[in-house]
């Protein structure tokens, strides 16, 4: 890996439970997001991957009755505070969902809303040079260039999932939190988004959950696996080095998981 | 680094629509209490300005010029013509939705059930009309027209259950189609013929989603107001034959406001006083109705 | 669960005959209720169509040869009524005389003159209607009628009327049921439905945005969410109460228009009661309300919320999420709601004549101040007179109430097959 990256936090999560109601959906987290690395989160399904990074750009308080403990440190801010505020958070942290889900808009639209709701004030051709920057840095500018002004809903799957890549990362964040970004894509435009992401970790702190095993080892740099107890709680079994997680974990149950032997 | 604001901030035009939004929503229950208001204001005076409360609940004569005011002529006749509404709209409403939910090809109900919603969508004073030049005469010619007078409570209940079958239909559909198939395959399992699974089965396993249904129908009826005020007849009358002419409640509101009625009259505060007590029987079916969808769907859900 | 005992085991022929029975009883009904509408629709049309047998004092076509007596001119019609006074014991000289003391003859309208000329001279009287049936399978009895009149009328007429024609938009209310016509109570009523949805809409819109988007669960968003499914249950004249003790009554300084009249020009436009569009249009606001509130709620329900996610995701706050995401994909189905509630609103009569829509006035509403009539209280009115002829005036009237109601719900039907494309 490149020298330029630290080991500073980018993200860190203290403590951290979540509940949905009164039930308990995650218990206990504790980890620190690297600045510039790709951290993948595994483990079974229901076991609260989603509700932790759902919950770092405070999405997760959308759903009624969802109440979140701890702390989430970003940028020295814990922004869980409440004289934090959670739209400003987004601007910050940029999400990418399972589901491709550009607005049914232009692709063009697409892209340059999120750039104007976050305040941009420029001329229009400097919304052209944004759009086309980052649609360029998503890796679709030559499968879109020429159809701009086409809705969004026409392009393909994989295309679609770089074009709501390209829509976060318009905005500029820091940090870009994917929620199984692949699952609704085929291997090939699998490929295409992994490929993507190792080059925008040179700008981006990415935190992605994946069920596939083969993504998480060949993507990520550090590897967080997750697990539920008896009460359905999910909490974080092991947190380490994505090769230690894979080649040599500590816990029984992660080399189970990883292996195929479990859930 | 560069430094991030993440601090709340005051979103001034956010906070002004949240507000316009809430004061919105509190308008609907400013208009509920402004009907309790308005009715029970009027009924107050209507009862301070001499009118027993007991007499007016037992006389069985409406006579305002000698200050005789007994309701029971008016209700009486909103109850008949209800209760005919109820005979017809209960039966065809019913079998229709057994048809359209157990026996009906996805076809056919494509067909009927967008005809339903016509005739529900028809306005009630096109039904009065009908009453009063189609049923009418009908009626005049089968039972004789020495029999049946020219307007009679038989004619506007008949309309109005013509118009409360679309109603019934659609709401017992929707009871019907939810009860869960697992049912009547178990019902088909022990050799039962499709009619015993619709009606043994099926049937009293939507009864309280029917229920519901018929309630809001005779709902529908007590209000219902011009197929009355024009084929029913005007002028109270105490009778129980429903080829006579008599005034519902709601006709006899719809005849004293037409008139120009003078504000703090007996006959302004009456119309009150009768659709305070419309206003209290309808909500309460209304409320009994939804309390019995909720235990319902709580069943199947 | 199900009892199966021996007889029922053994009777399978008898119970598969019941079935059979039952089985036609069902389907009958749900036939009952499309011949029920067949049967309406008919006898509306049957009534909108028929022979009717006219008597009359003059030929309009010997006194207006060449053209239809209403195409004259001021000047011809002046010289007609001139040339007709006197003719008989009906119409004298000193008639004309007065009425042009009323009002000099050569400043009134061609259409008043007309109406003198018709009522004066004409004298046209309906004798008899028949409804379209009659006119088709009852002609000996029509004939019969006709003969039997012949001899009382200088002119008797026997021709098949269409009380469908333009004259029904041109004309407004009138005594006479061939001079009738239903113009005052069309513009009424747009204008009255203009004003409810102007109204309605964005106070429906704003209720269900903050009921479904903005409200906590608690005990006040919840008492809103009861009372909107109740206040959807109240009969309509209720409101037609509401109307007049607070529009018409309570506000009467404010929907009668007088705190405005300095702007009119005499006053003439305003009444000085609260009776006024503005009322009409209040109450049926409010009665409407209920309906847009549930649909629009349903509407935002439907927004998937991958489309809302992916709003707050890039850091929107909440109302540009409802504006530029919930409410577009919503519009169809808003507005499909909406159009339902105007059917409602247009098909309304009691409680208009609660809040007392004129029975009679000639004028169109020219602001919200003016006092008016609809539709639907234009056919009660109709409906509700003795004379025959007045229920053929009715039923036309109600075939353009349908017709009208009819193209608003198949817009709605557009809307939402659109709607339903667009989400596949
Ligand atoms: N909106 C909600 N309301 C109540 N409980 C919820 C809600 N969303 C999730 N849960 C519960 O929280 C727990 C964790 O759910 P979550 O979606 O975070 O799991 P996950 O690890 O992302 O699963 P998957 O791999 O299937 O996506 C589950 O038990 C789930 O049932
Ligand atoms: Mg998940």
């Amino acid at each position: 890996m490149s020298d330029f990256k630290t080991d500073k936090y980018s993200v860190e999560l203290k403590n951290l439970n979540i509940f949905y109601g009164n039930f308990q959906a995650v218990k206990n987290v504790n980890i620190g997001f690297k600045k510039n690395r790709i951290t993948a989160l595994i483990g079974p399904s229901g076991c609260g991957k989603s509700t932790v990074i759902r919950s770092i750009n405070r999405m997760n308080e959308l759903i009624p009755n969802t109440r979140t403990e701890g702390e989430i440190i970003f940028n020295d801010f814990n922004i869980l505070n409440s004289d934090i505020d959670p739209v400003e958070v987004r601007k910050y942290i940029g999400m990418v969902f399972q589901k491709p889900n550009p607005f049914p808009k232009t692709i063009y639209e697409n892209i340059s809303w999120g750039v104007k709701i976050n305040g941009f004030k420029g001329s229009r051709h400097k919304l052209d040079v944004i759009v086309e920057k980052s649609l360029k840095d998503a890796a679709i500018w030559d499968e879109v260039k020429d159809k701009l002004h086409h809705n969004a809903l026409k392009l393909s799957g994989g295309q679609q999932q770089r074009l709501c890549i390209a829509r976060a990362i318009a905005a500029e964040p820091e940090v870009l939190l994917m929620d199984e970004p692949c699952s609704a894509l085929d291997p090939v435009a699998t490929l295409k988004i992994e490929d993507l992401m190792m080059k925008l970790s040179e700008k981006y702190t990415i935190i992605i959950v994946t069920h596939n095993m083969g993504q998480a080892s060949r993507v990520s740099y550090e590897t967080g696996f997750f697990m539920v107890d008896e009460n359905k709680t999910g909490f974080l079994v092991e947190f380490d080095k994505t090769e230690k997680i894979f080649v040599n974990p500590v816990n029984k149950k992660t080399e189970d998981y990883i292996s195929g032997r479990f859930g | 680094m560069e430094y991030k604001n993440l601090k709340k901030r005051v979103r001034v035009n956010e906070l002004f629509i949240n507000i316009i939004l809430f004061v919105s929503s509190i308008t609907s229950i400013l208009i509920t209490l402004g009907i309790v208001f308005e009715l029970g204001k009027e009924s107050i005076l209507f009862f301070k300005s001499g009118v027993s409360i007991l007499k007016f609940f037992t006389s069985t004569e409406w006579q305002p010029a000698i200050g005789n005011f007994g309701i029971l002529p008016l209700l009486n006749s909103t109850l008949i013509t209800s209760l005919i509404a109820m005979l017809i709209s209960v039966p065809f409403g019913l079998f229709a939705a057994i048809y359209l939910s157990e026996y009906a090809s996805d076809k056919v109900r494509s067909i009927v059930k967008p005809v339903l919603e016509i005739l529900a969508g028809i306005p009630t004073i096109v039904y009065g009309f009908f009453a009063l030049t189609f049923i009418t005469p009908v009626l005049q010619k089968v039972f004789g027209e020495d029999i049946v007078e020219i307007y009679n409570m038989a004619s506007a209940g008949i309309a109005m259950g013509i118009l409360i079958i679309p109603l019934i239909t659609t709401m017992s559909e929707d009871a019907l189609k939810s009860v869960p198939k697992s049912l009547r395959e178990g019902a088909y399992g022990l050799g039962a013929t499709k009619f015993e699974t619709s009606t043994k089965i099926v049937f009293p396993a939507a009864i309280s989603g029917i229920a519901a249904a018929v309630i809001i129908g005779l709902s529908r009826a007590v209000g219902e107001t011009m197929i009355v005020a024009l084929a029913a007849g005007s002028g109270p009358n105490f009778t129980f034959n429903p080829f006579r002419a008599a005034e519902t409640m709601t006709g006899y509101m719809v005849r004293i406001s037409g008139g120009d009625v003078g504000y703090d009259t007996f006959d302004y505060n009456s119309i009150f006083v009768i659709g305070l007590l419309l206003f209290i029987v309808t909500l309460g079916l209304n409320i009994l109705s939804r309390h019995i969808i909720k235990k319902f769907r709580e069943v199947y859900d | 669960m199900i009892t199966l005992n021996k007889d029922h085991i053994n009777n399978i022929k008898t119970r598969n005959f019941k079935g059979k029975i039952w089985y036609i009883v069902f389907i009958s009904s749900a036939v009952i209720s499309i011949v029920f509408l067949s049967i309406l629709i008919l006898s509306i049309i049957n009534n909108t169509f028929g022979i009717i047998i006219l008597g009359l004092k003059y030929n309009p076509e010997t006194v207006s040869p060449g053209k239809p007596l209403i195409k004259n001119s001021r000047d011809e019609l002046i010289k007609l009524l001139n040339d007709y006074s006197g003719i008989d014991d009906d119409f004298t000289p000193a008639m004309l005389k007065t009425l042009n003391n009323e009002k000099d003859l050569s400043l009134r309208t061609e259409k008043d003159l007309y109406m003198i000329f018709f009522n004066n001279v004409l004298q046209p009287e309906i004798i008899r209607t028949f409804s379209l049936l009659e006119s088709v399978f009852n002609k000996n009895i029509i004939i019969e009628e006709y003969n039997l009149n012949k001899d009382s009328y200088p002119i008797l007429r026997m021709e098949f009327k269409s009380w469908l024609n333009p004259g029904l938009f041109i004309n407004t209310q009138s005594s006479h049921p061939l001079l009738s016509g239903i113009r005052t109570a069309f513009f009424g009523t747009l204008w009255m439905v203009f004003l409810t949805v102007l109204l309605a809409m964005p106070l429906g819109i704003s209720a269900a945005i903050y009921l479904e988007l903005y409200a906590k669960d608690n005990m006040l968003n919840r008492l809103i969410q009861v009372n909107i499914y109740n206040l959807a249950g109240v009969p309509s004249i209720i409101f037609g109460l509401l109307g007049l003790a607070v529009f018409v009554r309570m506000l009467e300084p404010v929907t009668s228009g007088q705190f405005l009249r300095f702007l009119f020009k005499s006053g003439e436009q305003t009444t000085l009661n609260g009776r006024t569009i503005i009322s009409a249009g209040l109450t049926l606001a409010i009665m409407v309300l209920p309906i847009i509130i549930i649909n629009t709620q349903e509407a935002i329900r439907a927004v998937p919320s991958t489309l809302i996610d992916s709003s707050y995701g890039l850091g929107a706050t909440k109302w540009q999420t409802i504006w530029h995401h919930i409410l577009p994909y919503s519009f169809d189905r808003i507005l499909t709601g909406t159009i339902l509630a105007v059917s409602r609103a247009i098909g309304e009569t009691a409680p208009l004549v609660v809040v007392g829509a004129s029975t009679f006035i000639v004028f169109d509403p020219v602001s919200i101040f003016s006092k008016f009539t609809v539709l639907p209280i234009q056919i009660y009115q109709w409906t509700a007179r003795p004379q025959a002829e007045f229920r053929n005036l009715a039923a036309s009237a109600i075939v353009v109430l349908l017709i009208l109601l009819l193209t608003l719900n198949l817009t709605a039907i557009i809307l939402r097959e659109r709607t339903v494309k667009k989400r596949v």
